[in-house]
């Protein structure tokens, strides 16, 4: 089985119709792909934009790292990761997820994997500008994403 | 050995990186933040909650007790909150 994964660190934003042909391109034995995108929000509407700082370096490697965790849990065709630093205003894409099996479950259940991962290990920050032109709070991690991740390891 | 700051641990201490020497007794990540802490007050303030620092040695997540002696770049950031 063919072990193909794209993983890009990039400060354009992109394009998910595009990264999904690239994937299912020129196969036949695809049956299911499954895409996550991840977007900025704006809950109280007092965001301007959010400033998404990474670790060069370290962001591709432990992104690539949680990829052949999942390569090696579900017998994947082919995994897309794209994770944007810079800053992004309400409405931006973020992060794209795509993973491709010959079944639903495998595409399914790595997406998830994958994000739930990304969302504890991977070496990014993001900080809240405020729309009354302040520099907010930096975001702060959640519980509930540990355990969201944590999860992973009983099953 | 290089040290490294993220997020608001980099705007605490006041830079992005620097280089840094510590005695040998200084043995572990845990004893490295003990000692950066007492290296002045932005760092005190960096490092006034060090179980909730996050590091990286040579660009790998590793826990408060491994030892530091082979590390070319320490890296030290808050939880994350990518995604």
């Amino acid at each position: 089985m063919t072990q193909q994964a794209k993983i890009s660190i990039q400060q354009e934003t992109f394009d998910l119709a595009q990264e999904m042909q690239s994937l299912a391109q020129g196969r036949a034995d695809v049956g299911a792909i499954v895409t996550f995108t991840g977007l900025c929000r704006d809950e109280n509407a007092a965001l301007s934009a959010l400033e998404l700082e990474h670790y060069p370096g370290m962001a591709e490697e432990e992104i690539a790292r949680v990829v052949s965790q999942a390569q090696a849990r579900w017998p994947l065709l082919g995994v897309t990761v794209i994770h944007r630093y810079g800053r992004m205003a309400p409405g931006d894409q973020i992060v794209l997820v795509i993973t491709a099996s010959s079944h639903r479950l495998a595409a399914f259940e790595s997406a998830e994997f994958l994000m739930d991962y990304l969302k504890t290990r991977a070496p990014f920050w993001k900080k809240e500008h405020r729309s009354d032109g302040t520099s907010g709070d930096w975001v702060s991690a959640k519980d509930h994403d540990d355990h969201a991740a944590a999860r992973w390891e009983q099953i | 050995m290089k040290a490294v700051y993220f997020a608001w641990v980099r705007e605490r201490i006041g830079r992005a990186e620097e280089e840094i020497t510590p005695p040998a007794h200084v043995a572990n990540v845990a004893d490295l933040i003990s000692w950066l802490s007492e290296k002045g007050e932005e760092y005190a303030y960096a490092f006034e909650k060090p179980q909730v620092i996050r590091v990286a040695i040579d660009r790998t997540h590793v826990k408060h007790d491994t030892p530091i002696h082979q590390a070319r770049e320490i890296a030290f950031f808050p939880p994350m909150t990518g995604g």
